[in-house]
């Protein structure tokens, strides 16, 4: 056992008599310390995030489409900040702020990462929990905390944080220049602090459990793309999110404290602030070094995520692992010197734009490879459409479109006109939102199996797979027009200027694709929760796959598999190998059970493994042949 | 099927049915009041429409509906089982035959947006540096294009072709180099062109050499919540010092009238500027950050407090032509801010006017200075209009070379 023994031998007890451990209520379902138990918190905690966060993208569309009509029934919700029904602006500005805090960093951070990684790390590279549970724990209620701390500045009066997602000062430093920086900006302060000091211990803990936690026979070459990109993942959090912890604490020293870290020469209406010194550019490179890592953070393990599920469901194994795991890396390397490029038009030194851009446009090469790789993985598959294959092709295409259009504004030269339009939007609605968001989708799907020990229903899934998928192109593909006629983002209304009036039909279809889009999610949740109750019984295996996770039992236990873990003989990705009579060779399959399909590459140099195998292939002419 | 299961569903459906009743009565009857007053009109549904309560209901039905398909569906697969019939429904078939569906709707789509929601983008660059910022926009374009369409093309036909069948083995194919490095080495060799072509232009946009016989015309735009305030250099060519320090009620943009280059500073309602001649944007703000986003010319710069930053460019097209050009003859050109500085963001915008270099001086001439006589006042500045020699000397050449500096630091 290559595992820590400490931990091994604590379980080994428990095994055999499930249930006699003494388990409350508390300590099972609240504060648990099983990773499978942390991962589903993360999942529903992150689900109902996203359900309020789509909900507030609902409503702002609402804005956007009948910017002079009155909803009665928001103000019957929203109050003072929908007097007549009636979105007023400053509060248009908090939705869209609020809305793209949660979905980036509670959804796509926490629910995707802390979701997965917490439930695939230890079951697929065959490891009892994580390195340290306890941190697992409190990271779980870390975010929590940060959860509620966000939510309830939308029960102060002076409303949510509302200077937009990235928060640049001095909008975000000055109470006085919006009603959103004052509480509300606070709590948002204090929210992100926390959220990142879960998204640290999470991350601690996921790099080294993949490190030293591994199962026999697990080297790092044989660990499924999940983990590599997990792990990757959780390297990038743990070098960039504190960056943003210094950039959060420096602005709550500004606001609170009277520093002038990224204040200077400011002066509110006739009031000239005393600030002197300071640079709201500061914020921008501290916020964006973490920031554009984060969009990597964001979508890596929606990529991984992808990886298994199209290997899996093309029954083939994914092309160019290798290529996969190196372009992933470039991705992490690269990620962190790009930050500029949200940066061309802030009049920082035109040097470091075009800087920013060889290195932007460098980090294409990667994506493209994987994208590529995607494409040859489906080519003669066997493909089986589970709900999670098709949002796993989703995000295929999703990560094409998006990502053809980061080249536009990865150049400088071009994102002078299109730099903070709805071009922009659609860009990372695509590339990052919707993809990833697909990646969590899939996941979900292909796991939940593996999470509740039952089965969705496939049919639902497809439902809300086909009406999601439509409707965030309808969403998202016209709004790149709208950038390219110069209509900026974050607008209240488009009534104020002529030339934007001719998009005002646009918004209208644009929002009720979103509403469709919106009550597809419907289908979603509803098979979701309905088969954590009710839904059929799942099998062990239910999609046949090669990875770890699928050789443990389907009643969960602490401590993942009753017996020793299992060893790890071969790659991940055995599917339809020709000589072999199932399509499907799990990784615990020692080459000696599976002579008439090894292949010379699959013994690594091992001479011995090689010389056995000729000898058998000489003994057995007729099946060698084949 | 457990009874529990089937009892469950029953109590789901007697519920569908009560709710879909109740919302039909409710429904008539607001629309029976109304039928009742005018019988010969047709029924007025229009304040049913705007009840939360219908659209609720209108939800809850098809909610119902979809939940009977899928039952009826539930119920066919079951029987061919019992029966031992082969499968009722392939859904791998179907998945299939829906993603080459959607190609082919999607192509098309695409095909709409781009050539109907294409033809209402921004009009040709009206800027000499905007003409090659459109034009590598539309390298880009055709070659992401070609892109976008091959690989969905790609995946979408894959994804139809290799759907499952039962009957075949997938092809085990775990690598092969040589395909790898040909799309590794040509993305980034199309990248590389792009790159190079990027920072060509990106250089030729801020690294101006200046020409001593075509000075640029300067002029300062300060943004603030939620205004721009728009200063002319006024006869001497040069806009003043201005300190932020210096600001109150009169003095709105802190000039410092000790300075003598702003004596002669001129405001402005709108822009003008002559066609032609290039221009120096000086890109100032007051409170928060803004950004200085004039689309039709492909210029956009924050403008940040505490940092003065530049942009030059040089107008082609005149306001007058571009109604031509556009067919539109309410055409105007603006700019507006394109970062978000607060509830009033929506809403900063001003015109721009393009016009021949006569039509420029005769409109510069009839513009106001910033000197009020408040403000003369308040800088021991003479009251009655008075020479620009009047100003102290001393401070006049320390100014000026101030303004002199400010100037690209990296200027090649």
């Amino acid at each position: 056992m290559s595992t820590i023994s400490l931990h091994d031998t604590h379980n080994h007890d428990s095994h055999d008599d499930h249930g006699h451990h003494k388990e409350t209520f508390l300590t099972k379902y609240v504060f648990s310390q099983d990773h499978k138990m942390i991962a589903k918190q993360f999942l529903i905690t992150g689900i109902i995030m996203a359900v309020i966060a789509m909900g507030l993208s609902i409503l702002f569309r609402l804005q956007l489409a009948w910017p002079e009509k009155s909803f009665p029934i928001l103000e019957t919700f929203l109050g003072t900040w929908a007097e007549g029904g009636r979105i007023k602006p400053d509060f248009y500005l908090a939705l869209v702020t609020i809305h793209g805090t949660i979905m980036v960093f509670f959804v796509l951070t926490a629910g995707l990462s802390g979701t997965f990684s917490n439930l695939l790390i230890p079951l697929q590279i065959g490891a009892r929990d994580m390195a340290s549970p306890f941190l697992n724990m409190l990271s779980y209620w870390f975010f929590f905390g940060a959860c509620v701390i966000m939510m309830s500045s939308f029960f102060i009066q002076t409303g949510p944080a509302s200077a937009g997602w990235t928060i640049y000062p001095p909008l975000s430093a000055l109470p006085t220049a919006i009603k959103g920086s004052a509480l509300g900006m606070t709590l948002w302060l204090i929210s992100m602090i926390m959220f990142v000091a879960s998204s640290l211990m999470g991350g601690i803990n996921y790099v080294s459990t993949v490190l030293n936690m591994r199962t026999k026979g697990m080297d790092l070459w044989k660990m499924p793309l999940t983990i590599w990109a997990f792990f990757l993942t959780a390297i990038l959090g743990v070098l960039s999110f504190p960056v943003l912890v210094a950039g959060v604490v420096l602005l709550i020293f500004d606001r609170s404290f009277g520093t002038s870290f990224y204040l200077s020469d400011i002066v509110m209406g006739t009031q000239v602030l005393p600030n002197e010194g300071g640079s709201p550019i500061l914020w921008q490179h501290l916020f964006w070094f973490l920031g554009h890592p984060e969009v990597y953070i964001v979508i890596m393990p929606a990529l991984g995520i992808s990886s298994e599920v199209i290997s899996v469901n093309s029954r083939k194994p994914i092309f160019g692992y290798h290529a996969m795991i190196y372009s992933l890396i470039g991705i992490t390397v690269l990620s962190f010197i790009v930050w500029g490029h949200h940066m061309f038009v802030t009049g920082m030194n035109p040097l470091l734009g075009g800087v920013f851009m060889i290195t932007t446009l460098i980090i294409a090469v990667p994506s493209a490879v994987k994208t590529f790789n995607y494409l040859a993985t489906l080519w003669r598959g066997n493909i089986r459409f589970t709900p999670a294959m098709l949002f796993a092709i989703g995000l295929v295409s999703f990560f094409i479109s998006g990502g053809l259009t980061g080249i536009f504004l990865g150049n400088a030269s071009l994102d002078i006109n299109l730099h903070d339009t709805y071009f922009v939007v659609a860009h990372f609605h695509l590339v990052m939102g919707s993809a990833a968001i697909f990646g969590m989708l899939a996941g979900v799907y292909h796991w939940y199996p593996k999470m509740f020990g039952r089965m969705m229903s496939s049919k639902l899934g497809y439902l809300h797979f086909w009406l999601t998928f439509i409707s965030a192109y309808l969403v998202f593909f016209p709004l790149h027009f709208l950038g390219l006629d110069g209509v900026p983002r974050r607008y209240y209304a488009f009534t104020e200027f002529e030339f934007m009036q001719k998009w005002l039909t646009v918004n209208v279809f644009v929002t009720w694709a979103a509403i469709i889009g919106a009550l597809a999610q419907v289908a979603f949740l509803w098979n979701f929760f309905y088969s954590i109750f009710k839904g059929k019984k799942a099998p062990q295996n239910p999609w046949e796959a090669n990875t770890l996770e699928w050789t443990t039992p389907v009643e969960h236990l602490h401590g993942n598999w009753p017996g020793e873990i299992p060893t790890v003989y071969r790659w991940p990705y055995d599917y339809s190998k020709p000589g072999s009579d199932v399509d499907f060779i799990p990784q615990t399959v020692p080459f000696s059970q599976t002579m008439t399909s090894n292949m010379p590459h699959d013994f690594e140099g091992n001479t011995e493994a090689e010389r056995i195998q000729r000898e058998w292939e000489a003994k057995n002419p007729a099946v060698a042949e084949k | 099927m457990s009874l529990r299961k089937f009892i469950s569903n029953k109590t789901i459906a007697a519920l569908a049915v009560i709710l879909t009743v109740f919302a039909s009565t409710s429904a008539f009857a607001q629309a029976a009041g109304a039928a009742a007053e005018t019988v010969a009109k047709p029924i007025d549904m229009g304040p049913v429409y705007k009840t939360v309560i219908f659209y609720t209901m209108a939800f809850l039905l098809l909610c119902l509906f979809i939940a009977i398909i899928g039952k009826s569906l539930k119920v066919y697969e079951l029987t061919r089982e019992a029966q031992d019939k082969p499968k009722g429904i392939n859904w791998n078939t179907i998945n299939g035959v829906l993603f080459a569906l959607f190609l082919i709707v999607g192509l098309y789509g695409v095909y709409w947006e781009y050539t109907v929601h294409g033809k209402m983008i921004l009009p040709e660059a009206a800027s000499e540096h905007g003409k090659k910022i459109d034009q590598m926009f539309n390298i880009t374009l055709i070659i992401t294009t070609i892109v976008f369409i091959a690989t969905h093309i790609i995946l979408f036909v894959f994804a139809y072709i290799y759907r499952s069948t039962g009957k075949r083995k997938a092809y085990y194919y775990p690598h092969n180099n040589a395909l790898e490095r040909i799309w590794t080495i040509v993305p980034a060799l199309v990248l590389t062109v792009l790159v190079l072509m990027g920072f060509l232009t990106w250089r030729s946009i801020f690294y101006k050499i200046e020409d001593p016989n075509n000075k640029p015309l300067n002029i300062e735009i300060t943004s603030s919540q939620f205004a721009w305030a728009i200063r002319y250099p006024g006869a001497d060519g040069i806009v003043g010092v201005k300190n932020y320090k210096l600001i109150n009620s009169i003095n709105a943009l802190g000039i410092d009238f000790k300075d003598k280059n702003t004596l002669d500073d001129q405001t402005a309602d709108e822009m003008v500027i002559p066609v032609n001649k290039p221009v120096r944007l000086i890109l100032t703000s007051k409170d928060v950050l803004h950004s200085f986003y004039m689309p039709h010319f492909r210029i956009q710069l924050n403008t940040v407090p505490g940092m003065t930053s530049y942009f030059e460019f040089t107008p082609t097209i005149t306001t007058e032509e571009m109604k031509v050009k556009t067919n539109d003859p309410k055409f105007a050109y603006l700019f507006l801010c394109a970062k978000i500085c607060g509830e009033g963001h929506y809403k900063m915008q001003k015109e721009v006017r393009v016009v021949s270099q006569a039509e420029y001086e005769a409109w510069v001439k009839k513009q106001g200075t910033y000197l009020t006589d408040d403000l003369r006042k308040e800088f021991n500045l003479p009251v009655a209009a008075a020479p620009a020699a009047v100003a102290p000397a001393d401070s006049v050449k320390k100014d000026t070379a101030a303004v002199k500096t400010n100037q690209l630091a990296l200027k090649k």
